[in-house]
């Protein structure tokens, strides 16, 4: 049984260097783009990169589901589409998804 | 994509909401001297209006991602971690799938080097997904934009983007909707340790679809025919190559580049 207060200093310094190394891609990307400023080339890159990186997440994701999971992919597109409410996409989503997983 | 100046965000905060002079000076500043240019998002904000309707946009989608928290928890108690050494990940990290990576591959002793790499190369993505926030970020001053940078993790910069895109302007989006993932993913990972395994699988309740969820609402609203057909096809085709090809989250990096190089080379 592990204590549950313990800190042992390996941890602790591992821990921090994965703080360290996550820190530095969460800031990394912009830093760089001041850093180095922006020409034409780089904003059309920039406008396109929301939703590709979307695309590129959601692609796999999906493709590693199932018909309940494409199906309520469908059904939090409609509902998103249609209200513009991302909470009641988010609902209705995650309770499609448990009830044709249960059906399907 | 340039937002209406005459969006409700230009209301401004009560005084007695906001007793910090120097934020709501900022924002009436902005509005009015640069609301000629309109090549940019002008006037991005950062106040408390801001920060609360970040945080309150963000608890549905934060209750999904406690979820993944405590499944985090359950894997790092078997791991042999501490409740401490739990939140302390949690709360410096804040990287959900870079930690369930991390005590999967925890030993004792801790492959350092392995851990540290595996967690670099899984949020490698979030470089991107930073870059991306620039329009609006080039307004804040340095303190608030790599202060907010930390609270980034994929469903909220998927909000953050939703809110921004649509005209917003409110630049403590991230921060708040930061915040809200922050809490509930500190607190869940430790109710994890405690009570260990009694949510072993999210998918039981749905939860492992929040994240596919909240990017298919963000999808709907970033379509544009015109423009996303190409670059879209490019990096949804790139990505699921490169997922086939290589583990971790590098077709999040392929499928984005692929567009954004695609894209350069088009306009040329």
């Amino acid at each position: 049984m592990t204590d549950p207060l313990a800190l042992k200093p390996t941890v602790v310094a591992v821990i921090a260097a994965m703080a360290a190394a996550t820190y530095l891609t969460k800031a990394g990307g912009l830093w760089l783009l001041t850093r180095f400023g922006v020409n034409d080339r780089v904003e059309a890159a920039l406008e396109v990169l929301p939703g590709a990186i979307v695309v590129a997440v959601l692609g796999p994701e999906l493709a590693t589901g199932g018909p309940p999971e494409w199906l309520a992919g469908s059904v939090v597109a409609v509902v998103a589409w249609r209200t513009g409410n991302i909470f009641l996409a988010l609902v209705t989503g995650v309770g499609a998804v448990v009830v044709l997983r249960a059906m399907l | 994509m340039v937002p209406p100046y005459w969006s409700d965000s230009t209301e401004m905060p009560t005084t007695d909401e906001l007793p910090e002079t120097e934020q709501s000076t900022d924002s009436v500043t902005d509005e009015t001297e640069t609301s000629i240019d309109d090549t940019a998002p002008s006037a991005v904000t950062f106040d408390r209006d801001g920060i609360r309707a970040g945080f309150v946009t963000c608890v549905p989608v934060a209750l999904g991602v406690a979820g993944y928290g405590i499944a985090f928890g359950v894997l790092a108690d078997r791991a042999g971690l501490s409740i401490a050494e739990v939140a302390l990940m949690s709360a410096t990290v804040l990287a959900g799938a870079s930690q369930i990576i991390a005590v999967e591959l925890w030993a004792d002793p801790v492959p350092a080097a392995t851990v540290v790499l595996a967690v670099f190369a899984v949020n490698l993505r979030y470089s991107l997904m930073g870059a991306a926030l620039r329009p609006w970020f080039k307004h804040l001053s340095a303190t608030r934009t790599y202060g907010s940078l930390f609270f980034m993790a994929d469903e909220n910069w998927a909000l953050t983007m939703r809110d921004l895109t649509s005209g917003s302007r409110r630049g403590a989006f991230l921060l708040g909707s930061g915040l809200a993932i922050w809490l509930f993913w500190v607190a869940s990972s430790v109710i994890g340790v405690a009570v260990g395994g009694v949510i072993d699988d999210p998918a039981t309740f749905g939860l492992d679809f929040v994240l596919v969820a909240t990017f298919v609402a963000l999808a709907v609203e970033l379509w544009d025919e015109a423009s996303t057909a190409v670059p879209w096809a490019v990096a949804l085709v790139t990505a699921l190559v490169t997922a086939q090809v290589l583990a971790g989250q590098w077709h999040v990096i392929a499928g984005g580049v692929a567009a954004a190089v695609v894209e350069v080379v088009r306009r040329d």
